[in-house]
């Protein structure tokens, strides 16, 4: 395939690993913010090909796993309820929420069904005019456009049964959280590429000046990781703190502004609370108000939610990059990807589920 | 979820106000709203994720990006750039 084989070169890739082992002289912690690339990593054992000074660890790009518990019971309570088609990307079914998950709500008879795409959710919706058809807006800046569009296609037709659950959540204030932290051993990062794609990178120049950072922005291909890799380590080594593109065939420093513009017309920033790690100022869209009759949260009143965590999951420190999955005393044993015990056992983005299915187990 | 993938745009039409359009993704046809990609035209490859085109791919950084990792790689003696995949 154009645009993907080349860049998954097993020659490339080599040389451009043997050139991060010229390069490195001490150790260094690099964070992958994407759990796509958590998965690409894993899946080309790029972890394994690195010299051993290098530590990569994963960070919180799943938005499937920072999803808050009480939206996914929400998202239950709202399955649930006679005469509702609730839609949803595949992913969030078999995230556990305090109870039980969608897929639960699907096996006992509620009418949940998977969606490509958010524009699929309004077919639905234009098909079923007797039905309530709720979407479960997730994702990060990526994800953003498409759910806004998916609304105001919505409000063009003049639906009044279509609404969306939204929990979207931005990666830069994430890494903040992430640096701030005392506990913090992230120096470098590579910056997920598609969330760059739509937002672009000039937002990262604050972080990488004010942390003394490398950024990184960084592609899904083996080639693409190793060269992201690459020029962290360069930029580390000679002391260096900017933001560099390294996915300059799809990624400019401005973004996608038709996208952009998307998001400020049916979202507003506002504080988002993040499973595992917390409430974030600032971290997540909201639709703003004129859009209110499209919001499921409004439109099912759904409030009288009391969400129950595991005692055991430590999935919020695994996406902080503060532990790694084999350090927690479920992984495997009583937190597999047929039983989660937390939201990164589940996702094709979360780190656990990686360590899982690529066979990183414990020594 | 933020997998997207690249594609060839084989053809574009609008359907209720939005910019759409049919895209080849290695032999498998899908269609994708290109609304964020007003200047994409028919044989351009744009990057989809959810069934939204979110990026124009520009054929000349991507020749750029290669010429320069090949660069980095021949740097190394033992590397021979077949066609083998990672």
């Amino acid at each position: 395939m154009k645009h993907v084989t080349d860049y998954r070169n097993a020659g490339l890739v080599q040389g451009i690993l043997a050139e991060i082992r010229r390069t490195v002289t001490r150790p260094w912690v690099i964070m992958e913010i994407c759990g796509g690339q958590t998965h690409a990593i894993m899946r080309h054992g790029l972890d394994q090909l690195l010299p051993p000074e290098l530590e990569l660890c994963h960070g919180p790009g799943c938005p499937v796993c920072v999803t808050p518990l009480e939206l996914i019971d929400k998202a239950v309570a709202i399955a649930s309820r006679p005469g509702v088609i609730f839609t949803s990307y595949g992913d969030m079914l078999r995230v556990p929420g305090s109870e039980q998950d969608l897929a639960a709500v699907r096996a006992s008879g509620g009418d949940v069904r998977i969606v490509y795409s958010p524009l699929d959710a309004v077919k639905l919706a234009r098909q079923n005019p007797d039905r309530q058809v709720v979407f479960f807006a997730i994702g990060f800046e990526t994800t953003a456009p498409a759910n806004a569009t998916s609304v105001l296609q919505a409000q063009a037709l003049e639906l009044r049964n279509y609404s969306v659950l939204v929990s979207h959540v931005c990666v830069p204030p994430a890494m903040d959280v992430i640096l701030r932290s005392p506990q913090n051993r992230v120096q470098g990062f590579l910056a997920a590429g598609h969330v760059c794609a739509v937002m672009g990178y000039w937002e990262y120049e604050s972080i990488a000046g004010r942390y003394h950072v490398p950024i990184v922005v960084t592609g899904f291909e083996p080639a693409d990781i190793a060269q992201g890799i690459l020029g962290t380590v360069r930029q580390l080594e000679a002391g260096g703190a900017a933001v560099e593109n390294a996915y300059s065939r799809v990624v400019t420093r401005a973004g996608n502004r038709p996208a952009q513009e998307v998001i400020q017309r049916v979202f507003e920033p506002c504080d988002r609370q993040w499973r595992g790690i917390g409430v974030i100022p600032m971290s997540g869209y909201r639709l703003r108000r004129p859009f209110e009759a499209f919001d499921a949260e409004v439109q099912f009143g759904v409030s009288d939610i009391m969400p129950r965590e595991s005692e055991v999951c430590i999935s919020g420190l695994i996406l902080q990059g503060r532990r790694k999955p084999l350090e927690c005393q479920a992984f495997g044993t009583e937190c597999t990807p047929e039983r989660p015990l937390g939201a990164t056992m589940v996702s094709s983005e979360g780190a656990c589920a990686a360590y899982y299915r690529y066979g990183r187990r414990a020594e | 979820m933020c997998l997207a993938v690249p594609g060839q745009i084989v053809d574009i039409c609008e359907s209720n106000g939005l910019k759409m359009g049919k895209v080849d993704f290695g032999g498998a046809l899908r269609e994708a709203c290109l609304d964020y990609v007003p200047e994409a035209r028919l044989g351009d490859y744009v990057i989809v994720h959810v069934g939204f085109a979110i990026s124009l791919l520009s054929e000349s950084e991507a020749r750029a990006t290669l010429e320069l990792l090949q660069e980095i790689a021949e740097r190394d003696p033992d590397v021979e750039l077949g066609a083998s995949q990672a």
